[in-house]
């Protein structure tokens, strides 16, 4: 057995490791998005009649905890499970243009469908099976996207 | 272990879902983001000849698609064995709701809006069909959604994602408040 083969072998290991702990790590994020209420078009009518508190509540602690956390990581320099470095790429933000306009045309399609991207596919798990089709709509919006992307203005 | 079946309050939820931002950072240095999976299924499933979408989808989605498929199994978990009651709406939303013509307000989504047949009414349509493609177009347009800029982008203090967040909320409360009570 030559040293590539095991290292390959070892990649490979790895790797599959890594899809069993995304899997999971998904499974307590669509399970917390249910229990939460967060994929519930009820909850986000009532969050854009700014008519309770939940949702800001679940949006605002969701980032406090992730700020601090990212706060943590990089005043302590804190690796992956692998000993990697951790690094964030920063969005360009050019003439801003994608994140105004195509903000608001999600921000449209979220109010619509009560969902985002995580509730959409939630949904389908969750027992709305018509959200197959707002899921198969959302890609083809994805694809008319990538399409035009050389003529829109970013 | 009650709690398994009673909804998650806010301040439970919320910092759980913050978390996996620093949990997939440390698992293997990933964002948070969901929305790039529905550019990663168009790159595996669609490509074409589309520039956005040549670029190898398993080494650099095949993370996010494992988490994605892991959220639909989670919900369909907490649906089937964590209990299931009518989301405790407050009662001006109630009103509110009601005087838009929605009768049935049990279950996670009104059924009224979000079945098979209710495809063929115009409140069906544009918000599963017409809803859901501005959902992909918006988001890939935008680089990211609710994850990846309203919490993993502003937790990292990006202008860009600020600027993305206004853009959410401007375009849900124009749909909210001017789209919806012209289709339902």
């Amino acid at each position: 057995m030559t040293g590539f083969e095991t290292i390959d072998e070892r990649a490979r290991a790895h790797d599959q490791w890594g899809a069993v702990a995304y899997l999971a790590l998904g499974v307590l994020f669509g399970i917390t998005l249910v229990k939460s209420e967060a994929v519930s078009w009820f909850r986000i009518q009532e969050m854009f009649r700014f008519q309770a508190f939940h949702m800001y509540g679940v949006m605002g602690s969701a980032l406090a905890v992730a700020a601090l956390s990212l706060a943590a990581i990089k005043r302590f320099h804190v690796t992956t499970v692998h000993g990697e470095p951790i690094s964030i790429p920063p969005k360009e933000l050019g003439r801003g243009y994608r994140y105004w306009a195509g903000g608001g045309i999600f921000g449209v399609g979220w109010a619509l469908t009560g969902a985002c991207p995580g509730p959409l596919f939630a949904l389908v798990g969750a027992g709305v099976p018509v959200m197959l089709l707002a899921v198969v709509s959302a890609m083809a919006g994805t694809w008319v996207y990538g399409y035009l992307r050389p003529s829109l203005p970013h | 272990m009650e709690w398994v079946y009673q909804p998650w309050p806010w301040f439970a939820a919320g910092p759980i879902i913050g978390l996996f931002v620093p949990a997939l950072l440390l698992a293997g240095n990933k964002s948070f983001g969901i929305a790039s999976n529905l550019r990663h299924l168009c790159s595996a499933i669609a490509p074409g000849r589309v520039e956005f979408f040549a670029y190898d989808w398993r080494a650099r989605g095949g993370w996010n698609l494992s988490f994605l498929g892991g959220i639909v199994l989670g919900a369909f978990m907490a649906a089937t064995w964590m209990g299931s009651s009518d989301v405790a709406i407050s009662p001006q939303t109630r009103a509110s709701l009601t005087a838009l013509g929605l009768d049935d307000l049990s279950g996670l989504v009104p059924r009224e809006v979000f079945s098979w047949p209710a495809l063929l009414t115009p409140g069906g349509f544009v918000s599963v069909v017409v809803g859901g493609f501005l959902v992909g177009f918006g988001t890939a347009y935008a680089g990211g959604c609710t994850s990846g800029h309203a919490i993993a982008g502003l937790a990292d203090l990006q202008v860009p994602s600020l600027i993305a967040v206004a853009g959410f909320f401007g375009g849900g409360l124009i749909a909210t408040h001017w789209i919806l009570p012209l289709l339902l």
